[in-house]
């Protein structure tokens, strides 16, 4: 671990102040910095510790939504009645995520920007473009069964590891942040961005930007969601394929539909004409098979992951069945529904 | 000596909870790397970023310059050691020449400790790690099995206490041929490392003079102690090795690691106190279970009698060292067949040597077995346990010898029993419910029942109390409970006066804590102790002035409730206190030794037996595969504790459904590095992941096995578990899975 000093901001307008710095890094919960840290991958000059601002309550938002506050917990978020009431899918993929003792510390801002899982990320001693830019990717060519099927590229093949932010991108959320010059709302399907030449950046958070809440609009989707996350074990492991969905459906017809993948590329995967494919239409397994495959149009293995081109195909389409059944996948019965 | 008062005592066979149980939930139980000492420094290893090659240079001024460090060794600077290869050789080590830390430029696998650096905080010593660089010449490099076959050989030196394959019986490849129906396929497993809770970690404790504390993370307190004598060129009074508790091991704490060398190196060099203490990571640059490349072929009549078996496998080795196990002897020893050959060869790959890890070699041959006896089965129309029954052996075939007891046709009508099988349809893909396929499989489990030469002391103070000392270690099996129990039985106490010593290397003589021997073997040397002290107690006690029992033959006096009474008249007795006081005795001491009875050896051998039955759910749409019931039957001798015991195979089970759907060591051949070295990404199994497991004991009486009836729990639990669950996942979906672990992807085919 390489030595770093420590402050505590006062208010959000220190934090950014601090941020000025490229190499300071705000810490929160802690539970993917401090392992970034101690494997060298991440080295901060200074940690700027934002846990004393008061950013960890859940607000009514203007036009009828709720604003989070970025240092919510990911468990006090899931817990909590009104996001349980009105936006089960997010409660389902936040509790889908990490384990008990992990969402009792990682933070609603801290999640959005955790980094990837790639093996090669977190071992300095293989060349990583995310990493080390220019180093090259070992993934290609390597062990790739954990990555990216979509929108990857020849730099970086790494996937985006959250289950929250599948959520948070199928229910359409902003993300509120500050920074120098002044607060701005980023929309979820900008938020992540692909790695193309730049793999090392994942996020369109500009320099000294702070998150300070994510807005979700009004609820949408009544009983009819999901959260459905595929993983080599049940719990605590990170999603090989999931799928996050919210569907409107009235009188046997779907008006509004948003779905997206988590596990398949370096942010969560959306397709806007996936989704219009299943409006003004039947919740029928017809209808569920085009837009699995208008989601996963472009989808390419690299070897050891080309199966997760049909498993996603095959998960779209029992996502949306459990959608549309109103019978969402549980994340504490033992199995998959 | 074996007698009614031992096999009906109030505590041999009685579900006690284990005696360390408190110690170890309220954090009182020292594990290596928590033990204190003064001014204590702190090691940090750096390892290689290559896999083969050499150290060009290694720059160590930046981290010695580093506030707090003591010292930075490395090859170039570390103090003289041993010279022979044989001073480096523990009890376990496999032939070859044993990896010797820092000792040249040599880059043997990736991950290799190349460097300690030496702090007098732990956070200033991981600070100046990260600033050791190091250039290397590398070189090339071979960590695909699958690339080496054709170099594979016969290993040319025999590990000591692991049986070379069978001779060949009859001609098997002409059995093969002229045999009705026949089936010849491969299976394999992937590498696998052990990853107990407690990472790897010595502290050394510097007594000043030289002399030595160790507490070390081992399986064999005097095994360590050995190896640091003769690698440091210590006496044996100078150096004490103490590890009362071990956080789990599964074999990896049976070699010394190379962090007892660094550490053990640097306390004699600074004459200070040193811990080195592994990160997750550094535990996968230890031993493992090897990359496995097994064919079985299976040939039988129409009836099913076994014709010709054929059991091939190739393992991966170190450079260094031909690390063997025992993988293709059980399927001469499972099933009686007139014809069967064996062979059993290396690789080398340029990796470190692997080692025993849970049921070592059992775990991979009997998968393969039973794996091809299910479709063998399924070639056959005939019922798995009938195809089993009709080939049961009754002797053992490889070493032409008679079983000392053999159950298993209990644990199969048992197992089925309790399991159910016989709801079990035998068509595939013919059970469902919901989505979900249900299939239903089961496997045998064999292990051998070894016992090893122990030694222990018992000694009965004037208050009453009796402590039970031995080296061996408990690794969480539950070892400290098994020896109260016994003791108690012996000497007629309630439990809570019985106190056990184990794990430090003063304590009367015990080989390594391992293949499931110790019950056995610890467990009969305690019993011999205590006879011997009851035999002097009741002695001292007809002896005294008076006393109630001075004419009563000694096999009519009994032990209880802390008095020594004649047998039919509870109330002509005199208490233990009393005796003692009567006798003028401070304590009554006996230290014995137990081993095998070497006669009963020469005309028969002992195996451990089970019968596993596993069901399945699989959402073949999604790959997802729940193992929804185990019911494990186990043949063991007598069960000392069944409480114990069901957790032992509780353990063996899990960790058999680890081995089936989850466990794997990423290897990227590429860079020749394992690459999921971390609990996140090498996953075992969680709680969500483990439904019903049922454990029973079928009763086996063996007066041979050892002197106490008892064969040992360590391994068997693991063993046919993969195999069932493979057979399981094949009756539901008709797929069969020969390589593990059975994942997602494999389930999909896609």
């Amino acid at each position: 671990m390489n030595r770093f000093s420590y402050v505590r901001a006062a208010s959000a307008a220190e934090a950014v102040r601090e941020l000025a710095d490229p190499a300071a890094r705000i810490i929160a919960g802690g539970t993917n910095l401090l392992d970034l840290m101690k494997y060298a991958v991440e080295k901060p000059t200074r940690l700027v510790d934002i846990t004393h601002l008061p950013l960890a309550t859940i607000e009514d938002a203007p036009g009828g939504g709720v604003r989070i506050g970025a240092l919510v917990t990911n468990a006090a978020l899931a817990y909590d009645d009104r996001i349980a009431r009105d936006y089960p899918l997010l409660s389902s993929a936040l509790l889908a995520g990490a384990s008990p003792q992990l969402r009792n510390a990682a933070t609603t801002g801290g999640n959005l920007l955790q980094r990837t899982r790639c093996y090669y990320f977190y071992d300095p001693a293989t060349p990583c473009n995310k990493r080390e830019p220019g180093s090259g990717c070992s993934a290609i060519g390597g062990l790739n069964r954990i990555h990216a099927i979509l929108g990857a590229s020849e730099n970086c093949i790494a996937t985006h590891p959250s289950d929250m932010c599948v959520a948070l991108a199928a229910l359409e959320a902003v993300i509120h942040v500050e920074g120098p010059d002044g607060a701005r709302a980023i929309p979820m399907a900008d938020f992540h961005r692909l790695p193309g030449d730049s793999p090392e950046i994942d996020t369109t958070l500009r320099q000294g930007e702070l998150i300070t809440s994510v807005e979700l609009p009004p609820p949408a989707f009544g009983q009819n969601h999901t959260y459905l996350k595929l993983r080599d074990r049940l719990s605590y492991a990170f999603a090989l394929v999931s799928v996050a969905v919210g569907l409107n459906i009235e009188g046997g017809t779907i008006k509004k539909a948003r779905m997206a993948l988590g596990g398949v590329a370096h942010k969560p995967w959306r397709k806007p004409e996936a989704e219009q494919a299943l409006e003004g239409q039947a919740p029928t397994l017809e209808n569920f098979g085009r837009a699995a495959e208008l989601l996963l149009q472009g989808a390419r293995g690299h070897g050891h992951n080309d199966f997760k081109i049909e498993l996603a195909r095959r998960a779209i389409g029992r996502a949306l069945s459990q959608a549309a059944e109103a019978r969402p996948q549980s994340q504490t019965d033992k199995r998959i529904r | 000596m074996l007698n009614a008062e031992h096999t009906q005592g109030a505590h041999v066979g009685a579900p006690r909870s284990r005696v360390d149980g408190r110690l170890k939930v309220t954090g009182a139980a020292r594990y290596a790397a928590e033990f204190p000492a003064d001014s204590l420094l702190h090691g940090v290893i750096v390892s290689s970023a290559v896999t083969r090659g050499k150290i060009k240079r290694i720059h160590t001024g930046d981290a010695k310059a580093q506030p707090g460090v003591v010292e930075v060794f490395t090859h170039e600077n570390r103090p003289s050691t041993a010279w022979f290869d044989y001073k480096y050789r523990d009890e376990t080590a496999p032939p070859g020449s044993p990896f010797r830390p820092l000792y040249d430029d040599e880059i043997q696998f990736s991950g290799q400790a190349i460097a300690l650096v030496v702090a007098e905080t732990f956070e200033a010593a991981r600070a100046a790690a990260m600033l050791v660089r190091v250039e290397y010449t590398p070189a090339d490099h071979a960590t695909n099995l699958d690339l080496q076959l054709d170099e594979a050989y016969v290993p040319p030196k025999k590990r000591n206490g692991i049986k070379p394959p069978p001779k060949p019986r009859g001609d098997a490849e002409a059995a093969f041929a002229a045999a009705p129906v026949k089936l010849q396929n491969e299976y394999r497993v992937a590498i696998e490392h052990h990853n107990p809770m407690e990472p790897h970690a010595t502290t050394v404790v510097w007594k000043g003079g030289g002399k030595l504390t160790i507490h070390d993370k081992t399986q064999g307190s005097q095994n360590s102690q050995s190896y640091v004598t003769n690698v440091f060129g210590l006496s044996a009074d100078d150096v004490e090795v103490i590890s009362p508790f071990v956080g789990g091991a599964f074999g990896s704490g049976l070699r010394p690691q190379h962090q007892l060398f660094l550490a053990v190196m640097a306390a004699l060099q600074l004459e200070r106190s040193v811990r080195v203490e592994l990160t997750r990571d550094q535990t996968f640059t230890l031993g493992y279970r090897p990359c496995t490349i097994q064919q079985v072929s299976l040939a039988a009549n129409r009836d099913g009698k076994l014709q010709s078996v054929m059991h091939n496998a190739t393992a991966g080795t170190s450079r260094f060292e031909d690390y063997q196990e025992v993988v293709v002897n059980w399927s001469g020893l499972l099933y009686d067949s007139p014809n069967a050959s064996f062979d059993y060869r290396l690789a080398k790959l340029d990796t470190y040597t692997p080692s025993d890890m849970r049921a070592p070699g059992a775990t991979l041959g009997v998968f393969a077995l039973e794996a091809a006896m299910d479709e063998l089965s399924c070639e056959l129309g005939m019922d798995p346990i009938e195809l089993r029954l009709r080939n049961y052996a009754d002797r053992d075939e490889n070493d032409d010898k008679a079983f000392t007891s053999k159950e298993l046709r209990a644990c199969y009508r048992q197992g089925a029993e309790r399991f159910g099988w016989s709801r079990r349809s035998s068509k595939p893909r013919s059970m469902r419910e919901g989505r979900e396929l249900i299939g239903m499989g089961m496997a045998s489990g064999v292990w051998e029942a070894m016992m090893q030469k122990t030694a222990a002391r018992a000694t009965l103070t004037a208050d009453g109390k009796l402590e039970i000392a031995c080296a061996t270690a408990d690794i969480g099996t539950g070892t400290y409970t098994i020896l109260a129990q016994i003791a108690a039985d012996a000497l007629g106490l309630p439990l809570e006066r019985v106190s056990v010593k184990l794990g430090d290397s003063s304590l009367p003589k015990s080989p390594v804590e391992g293949g499931s021997w110790t019950a056995a073997s610890a467990g009969s040397a305690v019993q011999a102790a205590c006879d011997s002290v009851k035999q002097a107690l009741l002695t001292a006690a007809r002896g005294l002035e008076g006393s109630p029992l001075a004419n009563v033959d000694l096999d009519r006096i009994v032990l209880r409730d802390g008095r020594a009474e004649v047998a039919a008249h509870s109330s002509a007795g005199l208490a233990i206190e009393d005796i003692m006081r009567g006798a003028g005795k401070q304590k009554l001491e006996a230290e014995e030794s137990a081993a095998p009875s070497k006669t009963a050896m020469l005309t028969h051998v002992g195996y451990t037996h089970s019968a596993v039955f596993a069901e399945v759910r699989v959402d073949e749409e999604l790959g997802v595969v729940r193992v929804t019931r185990i019911v494990n039957a186990v043949a063991a001798g007598k069960i000392i504790n069944p409480k114990t015991a069901r957790s032992q195979i509780l353990g063996g089970v899990v960790m058999g459904i680890g081995m089936a759907l989850e466990e794997e060591t990423l290897v990227d051949h590429h860079l020749g590095r394992f690459m999921n070295h971390n609990l996140a990404e090498y996953h075992v199994p969680v709680n969500a992941d483990i439904h019903d497991i049922d454990v029973l004991f079928v009763e086996e009486h063996d007066e041979m096995v050892s002197p106490i009836g008892v064969k040992g729990l360590g391994e068997i639990g693991i063993v046919g578990t993969a195999a069932a669950i493979a057979n399981a996942i094949h009756h539901a979906t008709g797929k069969r899975m020969r390589d593990l672990p059975i994942t997602i992807d494999k389930i999909i085919g896609a």
